[in-house]
């Protein structure tokens, strides 16, 4: 006989529900089933209006992102056996809107990765005879750990401070663009620092630090924003010494 | 017409939702403790600078048992405020290299609260030096 474990998903289906409320599945599990497989079986086997995002089961495309017995976590490397014996509450991701059952409003943050021009702006231009631009190990270590990530969103779930103010661009996207600025073949950093220092900058944080516990790919994006505190403070005072209209 | 209807949660009481963020709010919480050790030192400086009188009140008022209760209270708070305040502190700085090697979190925690203990330390034995 397989085990089973309680599953508690919280619903919200906008043309009938006032509010998201809990629904429970007993769902059979093995040792090797994630939540995501537990939730695969719900839709396949039990009810089949439940929806939620998935796409690589394997921790690579961010899209499964979900509260998991109320901490963000990747429902495809979550494993039932370790909520064993349950009951596995499932949510979804907390700080977003919910456009229904566990698929969240995401609208929010591709704009702000729009924002951050998340790709690099050539220093020096080259044409293709010049050939490549090259890069030390040392130069690749300053940004790599930032250039991990996966857009899952888990680091807004475990921010408060995005939760309370929409506005601030948020670990991720600011992880990103710290990943160009750091970058040495980028040129772009004087554009990006402006946002960085804007009203919804880094300065909305207050350096909780949940956003990198809880990132599935090590990117310590509480890391990225506060390295850029220190950064956009440096522009500001140093701005006072530069002759004036010198500023990029 | 769509039939989109967005649910935003409400964020009241998130703090209590976490561990995470209890620990966080008592770091906060932690620091009022701090200054209110602050304001007592400037009061302390201000009765100094009123004269004899005023100083040797403030040095009475600092034996009464209530105020030692106060400190005892005070250093439990910014013991515990230094230890959580090392422990995010790899998180808010660049990248610290030594020998072409990167530092680990742990060795930076540890690093800082050993500079605490030691700075303390000598403090102490400054001041007991001074009293005697
Ligand atoms: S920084 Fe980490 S938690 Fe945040 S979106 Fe990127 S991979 Fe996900
Ligand atoms: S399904 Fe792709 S990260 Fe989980």
């Amino acid at each position: 006989m397989a085990r089973t474990i309680t599953m508690e998903v919280l619903r919200y289906r906008p043309e009938q529900d006032a509010g998201p409320v809990f629904q429970t599945y007993e769902v059979p599990f093995t040792d090797d089933m994630s939540v995501l497989q537990g939730l695969l079986h719900i839709k396949d086997e039990l009810d089949e209006t439940l929806s939620f995002r998935w796409s690589c089961r394997m921790a690579i495309c961010g899209s499964c992102g979900m509260m998991i017995n109320g901490k963000p976590a990747l429902s495809c490397k979550t494993f039932l056996r370790d909520l064993a014996p349950g009951p596995v509450r499932i949510e979804a991701l907390n700080h977003f809107p919910i456009e229904r059952d566990l698929v969240v409003v995401m609208e929010d943050f591709i704009d702000k990765l729009e924002r951050i021009q998340p790709y690099i702006i050539p220093k020096e231009p080259r044409t293709l005879e010049q050939g490549e631009y090259l890069q030390t190990p040392a130069q690749l270590e300053k940004y790599e750990q930032f250039s991990s990530c996966i857009n899952c969103l888990l680091c807004y779930a475990a921010c408060p401070q995005y939760g309370l103010n929409p506005d601030f661009v948020g670990p991720g996207a600011l992880a990103l663009l710290h990943r160009y600025n750091a970058d040495s073949r980028d040129g772009g950093a004087a554009q990006r620092m402006e946002l960085v220092a804007a009203e919804e900058g880094v300065f909305n944080c207050t350096a909780v630090g949940y956003c990198s516990e809880v990132c599935p790919k090590h990117v310590d994006p509480a890391n990225a924003v506060n390295q850029n505190k220190t950064t956009a403070a440096a522009d500001y005072f140093l701005g006072f010494l530069k002759p004036k209209g010198s500023r990029t | 017409m769509s039939k989109r209807r967005p649910y935003v949660r409400p964020m009241a009481g998130w703090w209590r939702k976490n561990p995470f963020f209890v620990e966080y709010m008592i770091h906060e919480g932690s620091a009022l403790f701090v200054a209110a050790y602050g304001v007592v030192l400037l009061v302390g400086l201000v009765c100094l600078a009123q004269g004899e009188a005023a100083w040797n009140g403030w040095l009475a008022a600092m034996k009464h048992p209530l105020a030692l209760l106060f400190h005892l209270a005070v250093l439990a708070m910014i013991s515990y405020h230094s230890w959580s305040w090392f422990k995010i502190m790899p998180k808010t700085m660049p990248p610290l290299v030594i020998g072409g090697k990167r530092v680990a979190p742990a060795m930076i925690t540890g690093a800082g609260l050993a500079a605490t203990v030691v700075a303390s330390l000598i403090l102490l034995g400054l001041v007991w030096g001074m009293t005697r």
